[in-house]
């Protein structure tokens, strides 16, 4: 195993405990966009399919990359569209409409910890 | 510095701009910025691509990568713009797929450009872990998506000896590519790919629609995973860095969202749900002669007017109808009664987990009306009408009291301690796992057939006359 593969697998072990330690605090509630939001950030796969565009030589390869840069704009576009769909409907709800008539407040609000 | 060098920098920003969009997405106040900052990071990053000479040198594939990204924008825009809410969980999967599908045709690529005729070296191992992923995301996401869209059944799709077929399968195409990483050899790679994409469809067929969203959890940080590996086959930094990130996010989620549903992943993926399930109805017998006490929208619209605390258990029915709204005004028409209204939110209600607190605050439904199942179920026995709206299994009984049936253990709101339970359903079909529901038989239970939209609009009247 050479150096180079050293390095880039320390990176990988380094991101992996990353990913899990920002990932482990989102509250249950925003899961989903959660889930839509890392979907979207695989969508930097655009960049590899850049990268090998460059490379391909032949009929095979670029058509074979051509589809691959297509997909992966999909991905990313996309992903990052319908995420930002999900979440524009949080902002400044909780000041929206805080003159609510009296129900059942007091007990706090519905945040994170739920599933369990 | 060398130009390299200099786009290597940018990369690096752009990882931590994704690791910051991940923590961002911890707070609802923060989510969106993160998100942008996410877009954003990788807009940069992209960009600074194009400084590469080796992507600049030929013209025709140049203007090919831009005739691409055009196409696939001018397709992903309106397509996520569009997409009705209640179809976002389809929507993920076709997303993850097809990013799935780029990480495998780059791996390809990568392997026609380097491998033909060469021997072993390290990184084919890479390209192959890569293609393989890749085409069972792509294909596994294609088969979510089909099930979802209610293209294709929901129900489990099983036959015989199904895991030991599966097994051969899988088995064969690790010998594949053992195969190809030895000789070099594009037949050997091509059908490598092919009974790839294979195995994603047969993995995924006997996941029964109830699971289907763990499962695109899944796929998800498999996606994440081919990414990372072509990061390794491209010597790129940022692509191991984000394929990492999301593979772990990926893992982490589909364990929390198993757990939820009180099963563990391996159960979730491997005990073809609905074979089970058929096997505890035909047991249970009794079922088609019990009959259903159902109500006038008058009924229970007074029933609800006069009652002192009232909890509204949201479920996926109430999204497809597109109600939110209507239900928010009956909620709050109540309030106006002073009756006491929460609404108890099932972990996995709707078809993800935080589904509904989506639907929900897109009606401006205010937070601290939302109550969590675990805050929620104290309530439950002091509560007078416990009003279901499309839901039925994050309900059914049967999760706590029958050992047979494929949903017990899994946590479910406490409906049936409530004094009155009124249902809002479409028909006595059962709900998406395939069960039937107990609750709907009990005594204290009141049904009010018909579209949740139409049957609100009349409570909400209702309740205005009461």
């Amino acid at each position: 195993m050479s150096t180079g593969v050293l390095e880039f697998l320390t990176v990988f072990v380094l991101a992996a405990f990353v990913g899990n330690e920002v990932i482990s605090r989102v509250p249950s509630i925003l899961h989903t966009p959660l889930m839509s939001g890392s979907n979207a950030i695989h969508g930097i796969i655009l960049v590899g399919t850049i990268l090998i565009m460059g490379e391909a030589r032949g009929t095979v390869q670029i058509t074979l990359a051509f589809f691959a840069v297509i997909l992966a704009t999909l991905n990313i576009v996309g992903g990052f569209v319908v995420t930002d769909r999900m979440l524009e409907m949080f902002k400044a709800k909780p000041a929206a409409r805080a003159a609510k008539p009296d129900g059942d407040d007091g007990s706090g609000d519905a945040a994170p910890g739920g599933a369990k | 510095m060398t130009l390299n060098t200099w786009i290597d920098l940018v990369y690096l920003v752009a990882a931590i701009g994704f690791i910051l969009a991940l923590k961002g997405l911890s707070s609802p106040k923060h989510a969106r910025n993160g998100n942008l900052l996410a877009a954003a990071a990788a807009a940069v990053a992209v960009g600074f691509t194009f400084a590469y000479p080796e992507v600049r040198a030929h013209t025709l594939n140049l203007v090919l990568t831009l005739v691409a990204m055009v196409v696939g924008a001018t397709i992903a825009v309106p397509a996520a713009r569009l997409i009705k809410m209640t179809a976002i969980p389809q929507m993920v999967a076709i997303f993850n797929g097809v990013g799935g599908g780029a990480a495998a045709l780059v791996s390809i690529v990568v392997f026609l450009i380097e491998a033909p005729g060469k021997p072993a070296v390290y990184r084919i191992a890479e390209v192959l872990f890569g293609v393989l992923v890749g085409c069972v995301s792509f294909a596994g996401s294609a088969i979510a998506f089909a099930k979802l869209q209610e293209l294709m059944t929901g129900r489990p799709v099983t036959y015989p000896a199904q895991q030991v077929i599966n097994g051969v399968v899988a088995v064969i195409i690790v010998g594949l590519a053992i195969g190809t990483l030895v000789t070099g050899s594009v037949p050997l790679l091509v059908a490598t790919a092919v009974l790839s994409l294979v195995l994603g469809v047969i993995f995924v067929l006997p996941i029964g629609g109830a699971d289907v969203p763990v499962l695109i959890s899944l796929l998800n940080s498999f996606t994440g995973l081919a990414v990372a590996a072509s990061g390794f086959t491209l010597d790129n930094n940022l692509l191991i860095i984000a394929g990492t990130l999301v593979g772990a996010s990926g893992i982490l989620l589909t364990r929390m969202m198993s757990k939820a549903m009180g099963r563990s992943l391996a159960n979730v993926l491997f005990s073809a749900f609905g074979s089970v399930v058929t096997a505890t109805g035909g047991a249970d017998g009794s079922g088609e002669t019990r009959t259903v006490k159902s109500g006038t929208p008058e009924d229970i619209g007074v029933l609800l007017a006069y009652a002192r605390k009232v909890a509204i258990i949201p479920g996926y029915g109430l999204a497809v109808a597109q109600a939110q709204h209507t239900l928010r005004e009956l909620a709050d028409l109540l309030m106006e009664r002073g009756v006491e209204v929460f609404y108890a939110i099932h972990p996995v209600a709707g078809r993800m987990p935080g589904h509904m607190n989506v639907l929900l605050a897109e009606a401006n439904v205010p937070y601290d009306e939302l109550k969590e199942m675990d805050e929620a179920n104290p309530e439950m026995a002091t509560t007078d009408v416990a009003l279901v709206v499309g839901a039925n299994d994050t309900v059914n009984p049967a999760a706590k009291n029958a050992p047979g049936s494929p949903i017990y253990g899994m946590p479910i709101i406490n409906a049936d301690q409530a004094a009155n339970i009124v249902f809002l359903k479409r028909s006595m079909r059962p709900g998406f796992a395939g069960i039937d529901n107990e609750l709907l038989f009990d005594d204290k239970t009141t049904l009010l057939f018909g579209d949740a939209k139409d049957t609100l609009t009349k409570l909400v009247s209702a309740v205005k006359n009461a």
